[in-house]
């Protein structure tokens, strides 16, 4: 086949995924805002997304605060700067590594559960009778785990995010010598508000994010158990990157002069 | 068909996927109050027919009228109001796994008509009671259930909410000669109670022959044969002749491909 037309095929499939997901967002997005609401299904997926999320990103935060902590002491050490170890795992851990962290280790859990759920429902046409049965699938699947995955992520990183610090301090004050109060007191010193909320709104678009291609893949998979798989994997995939790519444009939003 | 005005009419209705036509000007008639079973082979369109009359699927052409109403203009609230009108037993069953048996059953009472859980409850227990089930078998998931019960369930949550319509898309399959002529019962008698307009497809001509008032053959996304269940056996039609007795050799032929 002619190589132009290879490159032509896949930037108009690149750009036919891109308005299906848009179109997708779309519905989602006005099924959040209008009636009927399930409030049962919503408190269930925050508990499944939020709640039970908690100790895989609990001890990713706790274990990335430890090392930021020595990976910190040791290269600030080299223009005697020790003492900026404190601040710098806060504004780390605030800003950046508890959210996106958070956000990935959300995205393997939750992204690849929702695409397997949702896809599942799709090959074995319950998604279907859920039409049939007068409940549109869209107000019933989507919204409830579009807007607890947004809810609960933010409440999730605040979590991880002191996790995090006192994983720093724990290392800082137990095996870098570090004194306990001058290092809480240099923590919270350098800690200004805007880099706790930035780290928050990353997380509420990490959660959407994350949710979203969950509910599309699941949503769009095809052909049985292959089809389930392939819907898991790209769910997954798809998160990742876009997780990384919001994260730069949140940041730029909040941080570029 | 009958003198009745017909409940469902589907004219010149065409379906491709791609360059695979799947119905090819299908036009049919579902009288008021009947049971009209629609027999054909795998792959001749018959599950796409029914999923274009409920709208998960949408026609590429052609008229489907339901209560004289073309409902391929509807919007999104009124193809809403008019799906109240249906209920449908799926090939699999296609059971909520994560939901408890009653949960199922009483699913659209619960969330498409907002009916309180309790009042929901009572009237799926009542429901599988119809179809055999005992109240402790509402507390089990679907995934402890055997086939045939699953079928059961799911034929009582086709009737849950007292539908106008019901489909039932390949009701006996996968399930052993007793199992079905069980179902075959209970489709029957449920439909009389309710007194509800049907549209069934099969190849199991056994439940075909025990469900329907008319019978219809779908080939190639056509229909080519209608009449009465009484008619199915002289129909005089060689492909009708060649699918009910399930002959090899007729004008039917299988794509096969040979080594």
């Amino acid at each position: 086949m002619n190589p132009l037309a290879i490159i032509g095929r896949v930037f108009l499939d690149f750009l036919g995924a891109i308005g299906r997901v848009a179109v997708f967002t779309f519905h989602g997005l006005r099924h959040i805002f209008a009636p009927p609401f399930y409030f049962r299904l919503l408190v269930k997926q925050m508990m499944t997304i939020g709640y039970f999320s908690l100790p895989v990103v609990g001890l990713t935060a706790l274990f990335t605060g430890m090392v930021l902590a020595l990976q910190i002491f040791i290269g600030a050490g080299r223009f005697n700067a020790e003492s900026a170890v404190a601040s710098i795992v806060v504004l780390g851990i605030t800003r950046e590594l508890g959210p996106v962290l958070g956000g990935l280790m959300v995205a393997g859990r939750v992204a690849s559960a929702m695409a397997a759920e949702i896809g599942t429902m799709r090959v074995t046409e319950q998604i279907d009778a859920l039409t049939t049965l007068s409940t549109n699938p869209f107000k019933y699947l989507v919204a409830p785990r579009l807007l607890a995955a947004t809810l609960s992520l933010p409440v999730l990183v605040l979590v991880a995010d002191i996790i995090g610090v006192m994983g720093g301090y724990l290392i800082a004050t137990h095996k870098l010598g570090f004194n306990a109060g001058s290092y809480m007191k240099n923590t919270l010193d350098f800690l200004e508000t805007l880099d706790v909320v930035s780290g928050l709104v990353k997380a509420a678009v990490f959660g959407f994010v994350i949710a979203l291609m969950g509910c599309y893949h699941g949503f769009h998979s095809r052909g049985g158990a292959q089809g389930v798989g392939k819907a898991t994997t790209d769910a997954v995939v798809s998160a990742s990157i876009l997780i990384l790519v919001a994260n730069y444009f949140v940041t730029e939003l909040f941080f570029a002069r | 068909m009958s003198d009745k005005p017909n409940k469902i009419v589907l004219k010149d209705v065409h379906k491709r996927f791609g360059k695979k036509v799947v119905l090819d000007g299908l036009t049919l008639e579902v009288p008021r109050g009947k049971s009209l079973v629609v027999i054909g082979g795998s792959g001749t369109g018959k599950s796409v027919m029914l999923k274009c009359v409920l709208g998960l699927i949408r026609p590429d052409s052609g008229q489907i009228l339901i209560d004289g109403q073309d409902s391929m203009k509807f919007s999104a609230d009124e193809r809403e109001q008019a799906l109240r009108k249906f209920g449908m037993l799926f090939q699999g069953s296609a059971l909520f796994d994560s939901l408890k048996v009653w949960e199922n059953v009483a699913f659209g009472l619960i969330q498409g008509r907002n009916m309180p859980r309790k009042e929901a409850k009572d009237i799926a227990l009542d429901k599988m009671g119809q179809v055999g089930l005992g109240p402790e078998v509402g507390e089990l998931s679907p995934s402890e259930l055997s086939g045939g019960m699953q079928k059961r369930v799911a034929l009582a949550r086709a009737i849950a909410a007292e539908p106008e319509i019901i489909f039932f898309d390949e009701p006996t399959t996968g399930l052993d000669p007793i199992m079905a002529d069980v179902i075959n019962d209970l489709i029957k008698s449920c439909v009389q109670k309710l007194g509800a307009t049907t549209l069934s497809i099969t190849h199991d001509m056994a439940s075909a022959r025990k469900i329907a008032d008319y019978v219809a053959m779908i080939y190639k996304g056509k229909i080519i044969w209608h009449g009465t269940a009484a008619e199915v056996d002289n129909s005089g039609n060689a492909y009708v002749d060649q699918f009910i007795h399930g002959r090899a050799e007729g004008p039917i032929k299988m794509e096969i491909l040979k080594p």
